[in-house]
């Protein structure tokens, strides 16, 4: 590299590599990763940013966060600045930083992507929140309210929709109770996303933030069974509800077994591993089985993260034993590439068709069968099909159904006349997050069916401004 | 922080907590369950409702000192003192049938639950016939408080040293052979306990409903730790139950799964007594 290409990097440069921990050792510990940016290497690779006139990227980020804006003051290396600059439309930059699909989303729409690679936006955003929570303290982005308003409102669930919400409520003036049924804010990005993957102290910081912008949260507080929606409105004097209670029940495969000791929804492996920190048993009182050799059955980002913490717990073996091939693999390509590294096995093209067990009722092993791919089915991705006499037994004690979720009917059945899909999911308008009862509003997946953090946001993004329509309307 | 106002030893091993937690104790109705997480680093335990008032705002819990958490409870936690959470009212509530004749069962430290479902049932004008029943004399617990809710009260211990000697299966089964017009069995104990009072009504064609006591972690249906076969389908206890058809529960099921996790239990307990777990001041 010569001297001038290092002092003005050029948009043709490839980007910035992220620093990341040894395969070999991170794949033993539960420490974040990937590192993260220097300074050094958020000036270089903010500088291969074209600062378009006519920028695409914006259009691509479900919380509209201020690309162009953000990034030029990176250039500039006013990095704190930068930080606040995301955080009026975004009150996650430090989580979405870290878990957005970039690829598909903002970076995808980077103009530079078309003849090089394009900026990495993702991990701009993760440098800018951290520099500002670790290196200039906090600052409340200001308050945006017209008048100061008296109006209440509930929202159910603190994962990212609930707290996306909450967060651009306060701002306007509301006051704003969030009810976590757990013991601890933050929903997915507690119970489910690794710590390896989003460090749990920056998931607290950003809720001390969203905190710190007013915003009341209860934990411990199932709705549905302490308090009703209706209730909620009737006798503690909200004047609107947001439901972003989130992913539903695990959904299990009704293969023989499946009851055994040693098999885990991911769901529930998760929860234990991450929000009850199960890897530091006994230090942490909540257990978790520790297999020699697991099998994760699925394909999605869950399936990845429930076989990198496997590996982590010691495992000899982790097998991602997943129906179709690595190209309808739906889990994020870099994700996929990391736990490869980590020396996760892939089982592509297998189907578990049953679990064995020992005497004493634990996995000893998982029968499954080679599937080939045939035509392509409804949901366009190549159906695959069981190959007659090709059954095979996978030898290993740990068995994780990491096949999605789906409608935990609780808020349903306890909400008369709140209207669900046919599949049990919350009815609500995509565009506002409308539901059947007026000022009740919903997001996220209780509403799609399982999808991504970043979607969950921009659904409690919407709900915020109609919520806000809807109290703002001048009422008889 | 939900604050303990009261701890009672009910008898060897038993202890009720009355804990203040006003808006579980007016949501709560009989079968319900909470759980509880004692500081943390512990774990989510669930525990029976032993009987709430709204009017005070106050619930109570009984539990039996079986493992790490429960052992702490007991030996660091006193009246004045409080638990970080408290999570509920949880599962479904008892279905309360109304002019009907009913046998409520307690077993152990289940007799506990069984009494707000027996209050409910006698309030909703139910005639109830309550057997309670435990090894021996210096485990029997709520036996006054149970009485005054039933109609007709047996009381029975495995070994004689109170009450009659017998398993509560036998009163139960001369119950239901005295009288044909019983219409609902309630039981609720161990495992085995239930088995057995389902396999005594099972010829007498009576409903028999038995409530599990599964691991669980969340308790809102999210994990699907407490699933359980119930005529031949996987259900949640937490978010389907925690009562089931007793005749179609399978209990052999239910053992092996409370068994999941019995060696980390022991190593939880011996880490615990290894001294320096205990960070009470006593």
């Amino acid at each position: 590299m010569s001297e001038i290409e290092k002092r003005a990097p050029s948009p043709k440069q490839s980007r910035r590599p992220m620093p990341e921990q040894d395969p070999k050792r991170r794949a033993r510990n539960f420490e974040e990763v990937a590192l993260g940016y220097s300074e050094e290497d958020a000036l270089a690779e903010a500088a291969r940013c074209l600062s378009c006139r006519k920028p695409t990227c914006q259009a691509g980020c479900p919380v509209e966060v201020p690309i162009p804006e953000f990034v030029a003051l990176v250039k500039e290396g006013k990095f704190a600045e930068a930080s606040q600059k995301i955080k009026e439309n975004n009150a996650l930059p430090a989580v979405c930083g870290r878990v957005c699909p970039q690829e598909k989303q903002c970076e995808n729409g980077c103009v530079l992507g078309k003849r090089f690679e394009p900026l990495a936006i993702g991990r701009l955003e993760r440098f800018v929140a951290d520099y500002e929570r670790e290196q200039a303290g906090r600052q409340l982005t200001p308050r945006v309210s017209r008048l100061a308003s008296n109006k209440k409102v509930a929202v159910v669930g603190s994962g990212p929709g609930g707290l996306t919400c909450a967060s651009d409520l306060a701002r306007l003036g509301y006051a704003v109770t969030l009810f976590e049924a757990l013991h601890e804010p933050g929903g997915v990005l507690v119970y489910g996303i690794p710590e390896f993957r989003l460090p749990k102290d920056i998931v607290k910081s950003e809720v001390e933030y969203i905190k710190g912008l007013g915003v009341e949260i209860r934990t411990d507080a199932v709705i549905g069974h302490l308090f009703g929606v209706k209730e909620l409105m009737s006798d503690h004097g909200y004047d609107a509800v947001f439901i972003a209670s989130g992913a539903g029940f695990p959904m299990f495969m009704n293969i023989p077994g499946e009851n055994l000791n040693g098999v885990y929804s991911a769901n529930e492996f998760l929860t234990r591993a991450n929000l009850m920190k199960a890897y530091l048993f006994p230090e942490y009182d909540t257990p978790i089985a520790r297999g020699k050799n697991v099998a994760v059955v699925g394909g999605g980002n869950v399936a990845i993260d429930s076989a990198r913490v496997a590996m982590r717990l010691g495992a000899e073996h982790v097998y991602l034993v997943y129906r179709r091939s690595l190209e309808e693999l739906p889990a994020r390509a870099e994700e996929v590439h990391h736990a490869g590294d980590e020396g996760i096995e892939f089982k592509l093209l297998n189907n578990p068709i049953e679990i064995l067990g020992d005497d004493s009722g634990r996995v000893s092993g998982l029968s499954c069968i080679t599937m080939e791919l045939g035509e392509p089915d409804a949901s366009g991705r190549r159906r695959p099909f069981e190959v007659v006499g090709s059954e095979f037994v996978l030898d290993v004690d740990t068995v994780i159904m990491a096949i999605g979720t789906r409608a935990n009917p609780l808020i349903g059945n306890a909400t008369p006349g709140l209207n669900l899909t046919d599949r049990g999911y919350i009815a609500a308008a995509e565009a506002t997050g409308q539901t059947s009862l007026p000022g009740v509003f919903a997001g996220g997946d209780i509403v799609t069916g399982s999808a991504t953090v970043i979607a969950a946001m921009g659904a409690g993004k919407r709900a915020a401004k109609s919520i806000d329509a809807y109290l703002q309307q001048p009422r008889p | 922080m939900f604050s303990i106002l009261k701890k009672e030893q009910l008898a060897d091993g038993i202890y009720q907590y009355t804990v203040e937690a006003p808006d579980i104790a007016r949501a709560a109705q009989a079968g319900q369950f909470v759980i509880l997480r004692l500081d943390e680093r512990g774990e989510r335990i669930p525990l029976t409702i032993a009987d709430f008032d709204a009017a005070a705002g106050t619930v109570d819990i009984v539990f039996q000192v079986v493992g790490k958490t429960t052992e702490e409870l007991a030996a660091c936690y006193d009246a004045g003192g409080a638990l970080l959470d408290l999570a509920g009212p949880l599962g479904r509530p008892s279905h309360i049938p109304v002019g009907k004749n009913v046998i409520v069962i307690g077993g152990g430290v289940g007799i506990a639950p069984v009494y707000p479902i027996a209050r409910a049932m006698r309030d909703a004008g139910n005639h109830v016939i309550g057997i309670i029943g435990c090894r021996t004399k210096d485990l029997m617990i709520m036996e006054d408080k149970l009485a005054s809710v039933c109609d007709k009260f047996i009381t029975t211990t495995d070994d004689g040293t109170w009450g009659r000697c017998a398993l509560v299966t036998e009163p139960l089964k001369e119950t239901l052979e005295k009288r044909q017009d019983i219409d609902l069995v309630v039981a609720i104990g161990p495992g085995p306990m239930m088995k057995f009072c389902a396999d005594t009504t099972r010829p007498f064609g009576v409903k028999t409903v038995v409530s599990l006591n599964c691991i669980m972690v969340d308790g809102t249906g999210m994990c699907g730790a407490c699933r359980i076969e119930v005529a031949g389908e996987t259900k949640f206890a937490c978010a389907d139950g925690p009562e089931f058809d007793g005749h179609a529960v399978n209990f052999d099921q239910l053992a092996m799964r409370l068994r999941g996790y019995v060696e980390q239990e022991r190593l939880a307990l011996d880490h615990y007594h290894g001294g320096e777990a205990c960070q009470c001041q006593k």
